[in-house]
């Protein structure tokens, strides 16, 4: 392995500083850092380690009814903090679905969002990668694609974002907070992830030693938790990255939807928020035709990047199934198969 | 070898005898607390660690590696190249009998698959070597890449698996086919597939002059000890091969890998221990997989829905430069009763680790396409699939003719097919529906495994105090050699096994053989069998040829052992202690040994195989595609059952291979590199807790005389054949979609249902 140097700041400020350094990575849970730092596909010179700085691990609710989660709040805690799962189901739900209990338990909220794709040719050191190797190639292009994206890709990277988490939080518009060398800002989540176009190396908004401190859902979001889910298809039960999945939120008033969110994982080098799906379904009554319109503007940009159109067609059907789901209405617990298709089958017991 | 901590066994009811208790495992408390030692676990003193370099090309030329770079890097010790190693006493491209590898030690530049070690670093932590690894920064010389099933021209192997004729036939097929009502001309491909034993490959070595201690994981310590012996020039009793445990193995710890090889090369060009583990990623390549199939079917059936031919060809492929060829094709012989079979291989050669037997080699990929097959016949005739297969049970063996040496298969699909509620089945596919909306689909599969042998050596020991001992380099890759062999040995010895010191995964005991072919119970249980009755006989001499013991002039045959006595058969009030026998006699202990091996009669006149049914419910989306099993019955006959819990993991996880290999399993082969691209267990999937259903396994009692003196069969790969094809056929029945690509994958549902 290639040596480093560890370093644990006292202080958010000695941390910015530390982390703005070439070279320099931040390290909070490490399940996916360490992992790429075995197979040499990252390989810093220091890791500035934050997970134990004070006061980043509170999940707080605002005075102004939104909720404001410290970027060390693992997983496992998120999703089982009772008031925030019902508060924002759909966002517990996606949790619950992604990796394993042990890997939730360790993973950060900062992490989540800032993971890396699971694109194989950029963990594979011996493929051509533009995003690990600016301006090397990109090997998945005429290659074994099938999980790649279908929308937002370009000629130079076909990668996709994987985080669960991230899916139902675009559609809730979530808000991170960052401090940097400048101090305070904070942007639009939907942002926080750039899409590859000639620089797929350059994944986020992030300059040297931006460091996410939470992550802020606004007051709005709450308002969905009555019809709000995540639906996650996987090439197998659990444990698995999705293929396609997709949040969907609606607030339904007098049999009329009065406002709808929309994303889609598994999709796109980002969480996928679909505005146009949205648009359609707003003042209209939650039908199945409703929802397949919705589909169809979800996707008209879409595009095979290779062997994988039958994303395209899954991902339709995969709205149209969400968004029935959310017209049902949350359920009072969440499945023990969360966003599974298989979660309403009987004695279902692992998740 | 550090005396093994086991577990003595709970106190259990003895109904006169230990083979058939479900003892748990006696290595488990080891295991559990983390105190049974693995290969990688040694550290003797002075250990330094080695770390393969390994190709990023699969075809082409190592050109330049930076060694320079590597020995500068603070820890590292030395780097061993093509041109910097120690000679071994014969090449390594030598295949000297079939059970070994043609292996790449370094033996050239020449980079023939993905993955072939190409340097070894050698330093004094794991982290120092691993990146002294990483800065040799390789150049090659790239040549295209021959990769998958119509990589070049085909051509007819010699043999197929370990030994089988490429091509059988009986009767004729042409006219079988020419002469049916119904035929099926199908083709099914199967992926490639690795092992992935939760313990990698690793070696721990030290050379003493020219004395060499291995600690290694190995399902064969006497193949890989003259492996060893030829490859170094060294006498067989110079090594000492330790393998108290294996981490799983399922044929890839069969042969003697390459990567062990090099530790040893490593412990020798530094004069110091080392240790070697290999990778999980290092594991896709040069220590064996299962090769991909694509299997055409043709099969005909008369009015009846009797079958009149099955002809079944594979093709599968090899290494460039060695010969494993996956016997699929073999998989018809057995089943069913066609009047008319062929079956055949080819194959081709690509940039390929070599293949290697991996659990139930040939009958795995075989049985989904032929159970697939039958059933789509089924279909075709408009038969129940159980009731077809009952139409065309073999009575004899149909590709030989001969009998079988026993035969439970139509217990095994009458008490499978109750378990599971088979009757209500509907013929028609897509009828079933659960509370969600989820279609419901009902499969199953025949299965069916070889009662093979092989050779083995045991010496029992009787001691003065009571206790006795058995002493069998045999192996416990999990699958609990430790308990159930120990069991075998307790009952033949007549003590109880707490008095029994069972020794086995060591080389300086006798041969037990190799535990792969699920012989291993049956090979090392009769060599066990006759050395515990010839240690019985010649304490019995003791005994009856002295006029001072209660058994004098019973003769051997009137004498029984039981519960540490030898009592007279005629009257067993009469007896006495071994220990008395013994001090009478003078004698510490007395011992001898047996051996176990095929008998060549029997098998002249029998065909022997155990068997099974299993019956699979799956779920679909109808929409999405996705694919969940939802139960699994599966009821197997295999000759006598020593430890009912043992065999119940083992069938267990056949099942759930059976299951993986339907729904999940996939090397994923970049088509134009040939690298693995999901070489991790992230990846590269496996079913997890949420795949695996309930599920229910029955041992169908059989009794046979033939197959070997204790009458086991071994149920170490039957599960998973016909479990494979019953959970395939499932999702046919569900949703109407015959897949005859595997592991069927959403994509192919989506588009159809
Ligand atoms: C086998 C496996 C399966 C998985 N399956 C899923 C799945 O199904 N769904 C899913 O969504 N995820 C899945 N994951 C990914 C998992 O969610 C991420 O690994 C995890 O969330 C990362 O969090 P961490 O705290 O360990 O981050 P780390 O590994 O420590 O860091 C990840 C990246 O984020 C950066 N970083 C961390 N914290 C901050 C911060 N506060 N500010 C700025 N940068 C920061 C680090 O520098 C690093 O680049 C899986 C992972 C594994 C290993
Ligand atoms: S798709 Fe993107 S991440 Fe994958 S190889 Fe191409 S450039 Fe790299």
């Amino acid at each position: 392995m290639k040596p480093f140097d560890y370093f644990r700041p006292g202080t958010v400020a000695e941390a910015v500083v530390a982390a703005a350094q070439p070279g320099a990575s931040y390290l909070a849970a490490g399940t996916n850092l360490l992992d790429l730092m075995k197979g040499g596909v990252s390989r810093p010179d220091r890791l500035v380690d934050v997970t134990h700085l004070d006061g980043l691990d509170q999940i707080e609710r605002l005075a102004d009814g939104g909720v404001r989660i410290g970027a060390l709040v693992s997983n496992a805690d998120l999703a089982h903090d009772a008031d925030f799962a019902k508060s924002y189901p759909a966002v517990a739900e996606a949790l619950l679905s992604g990796a394993s209990a042990q890997l939730r338990n360790a993973a950060t909220v900062g992490g989540n969002l800032l993971q890396r794709t699971r694109c194989a040719y950029f963990y594979d050191t011996a493929s051509r990668c533009n995003k690990r190797e600016a301006g090397s190639g990109c090997d998945a292009r005429d290659g074994e694609n099938r999980t790649h994206a279908v929308l937002g890709w370009s000629e130079n990277c076909i990668a996709t974002h994987p985080s669960d988490f991230c899916v139902p939080l675009v559609a809730l518009d979530a808000i991170v907070e960052i401090e940097g060398r400048n101090g305070r800002r904070e942007i639009a989540l939907d942002e926080l992830h750039r899409l590859p176009g000639d620089t797929p190396e350059r994944e986020t908004a992030f300059e040297p030693g931006d460091l996410v401190v939470a992550v802020r859902l606004p007051p709005a979001a709450r308002g969905f938790a009555a019809h709000a889910r995540y639906l996650k298809v996987r090439d197998r039960t659990s444990y698995a990255f999705a293929v396609v999945s997709a949040a969907a939120a609606l607030q339904i008033e007098n049999g009329k939807i009065r406002e709808a969110r929309l994303a889609l994982g598994g999709v796109a080098a980002k969480a996928w928020r679909a505005r146009a799906a949205e648009d359609v379904l707003r003042g209209v009554a939650p039908t199945v035709a409703a929802f397949q319109e919705a589909a169809r503007r979800a996707l008209t940009d879409a595009k095979p990047s290779g062997d994988n159109a039958f994303k395209i067609e899954l991902a339709r059907r995969i709205v149209v199934r969400a968004l029935s789901l959310a017209a049902a209405g949350t359920p009072a617990r969440i499945p023990a198969l969360p966003a599974s298709p298989f979660a309403s089958t009987s004695g279902a017991i692992h998740a | 070898m550090p005396e093994l901590n086991l577990t003595s066994a709970p106190a259990h009811l003895r109904h006169g005898s230990n083979i058939g208790q479900p003892l748990t495992r006696r290595d488990g408390v080891l295991k559990v607390k983390g105190q049974a030692t693995y290969a990688a676990d040694n550290h003797p003193p002075g250990m330094l660690y080695a770390v393969m370099a390994v190709a990023g090309i699969s075809r082409g030329r190592v050109t330049s590696l930076d060694v320079a770079a590597a020995k500068r890097h603070p820890g590292v010790v030395d780097v061993m190249t093509s041109d910097h190693k120690p000679e071994l006493a014969i090449d390594p491209e030598i295949k000297t009998n079939p059970f070994v590898f043609r292996m790449e030690v370094l033996q050239s530049n020449e980079v023939r698959y993905a993955n072939q070690p190409i340097a070894v670093v050698i330093a004094e932590t794991l982290e120092a070597a691993t990146e002294g690894a990483a800065l040799l920064a390789p150049r090659y010389e790239t040549l295209p890449a021959l990769v998958g099933l119509d990589a070049g021209d085909s051509f007819v192997p010699p043999v197929v698996g370990v030994g089988n004729p490429t091509e059988n036939h009986r009767g004729d097929v042409e006219a079988g086919l020419a002469s049916a009502e119904k035929q099926i001309d199908a083709i099914y491909e199967t992926p490639p597939q690795y092992h992935n034993a939760m313990e990698p490959h690793a070696i721990v070595a030290s050379w003493d002059g020219d004395k060499l201690s291995v600690d290694m994981p190995t399902q064969g310590l006497m193949l890989s000890l003259a492996r060893i012996a030829e490859l170094f020039g060294i006498a067989h009793d110079k090594i000492h091969i330790r393998s108290p445990f294996l981490g799983g193995g399922f044929g890839s710890k069969g042969l003697m890998a390459g990567p062990q090889t090099l530790g040893i090369m490593a412990a020798k060009l530094i004069g110091k221990p080392v240790k070697l583990v290999v990778r999980r990623e290092q594991m896709y390549g040069p220590v064996g997989h299962r090769a991909p199939t694509r299997q055409r079917l043709r099969i005909g059936a008369d009015g009846e829905g009797r079958l009149t031919a099955l002809d079944h060809h594979a093709r599968t492929v090899s290494s460039t430069f060695d010969d494993f060829y996956e016997p699929a094709a073999d998989a018809s012989h057995t089943l069913y009763a066609a009047p008319a079979i062929r079956t055949s291989h080819d194959a081709v050669r690509v940039n390929t680790g070599t293949p290697l037997f991996m659990r139930a080699p040939g009958e795995a990929t075989g049985s989904i396409a032929l159970e697939s097959a039958i059933d789509e016949m089924a279909w075709a005739c408009g038969i129940d699939p159980l009731a077809f297969r009952l139409k065309n049970y073999a009575e004899v063996e149909p590709i030989t003719g001969k009998p079988f040496s026993s035969k439970a298969l139509r217990a095994c699909y009458e008490q499978g097919a109750a378990r599971f509620g088979w009757a209500k089945r509907p013929l028609q596919p897509r009828q079933m529906r659960d509370d969600a909306g989820l279609l419901v689909g009902w499969g199953m599969g025949t299965a069916t495994f070889p009662a093979l042998m092989f050779q083995a050596e045991a010496r029992a020991v009787l001691r003065r105090d009571g206790s006795g001992a058995m002493e069998i380099g045999a192996h416990d890759m999990g699958q609990g050699a430790w308990t159930a062999l120990a069991q075998i040995a307790a009952d033949e010895l007549g003590l109880d096994i707490d008095s029994v010191e069972f020794k086995a995964g060591s080389s300086d005991l006798p041969d037990a053989g190799i535990a792969g072919g699920s012989a291993h119970t049956a090979t090392a249980g009769a060599a066990i069998h006759n050395a515990g009755a010839a240690v019985i006989a010649k304490l019995a001499d003791l005994a009856t040829n002295d006029e001072r013991s209660p058994l004098f002039a019973a003769g051997n045959a009137g004498v029984i052992a039981r519960d540490g006595r030898l009592i007279r058969r005629d009257d067993e009030s009469r007896g006495e202690s071994y220990s008395e026998i013994l001090a009478r006699a003078g004698l510490a202990e007395v011992e001898a040994r047996g051996t176990g091996a095929p008998n060549p009669a029997a098998m002249e006149e029998y065909a022997m195989h155990a068997h099974g049914a299993v019956f699979a419910e799956v779920k679909v989306d109808p929409e999405l595609g996705q694919v969940r099993v939802t139960r699994m019955v599966g009821a197997f006959a295999a000759g006598r059952i020593v430890n009912p819990r043992m065999v119940q993991s083992q069938l267990f996880g056949g099942m759930i291979w059976g299951l993986s290999f339907a729904l999940h399993e996939e090397a994923i082969t970049d088509r134009r590199s040939g690298r693995i691209m999901n070489a991790n267990l992230g990846e590269y999937h496996i079913p997890v807790n949420a795949d695996v259903p309930p599920l229910d396994v029955i041992t169908v009692e059989e009794h046979d005389p033939h197959v070997n003196a204790l009458g086991i069969k071994g149920v170490g790969e039957i599960g998973i054949t016909g479990s494979a094809g019953a959970v395939a056929n499932a999702v046919w029945h569900a949703t109407g979609v015959r897949v005859r690509r595997f592991p069927i994958r959403i994509e192919e549902l989506l588009t159809q249902i």
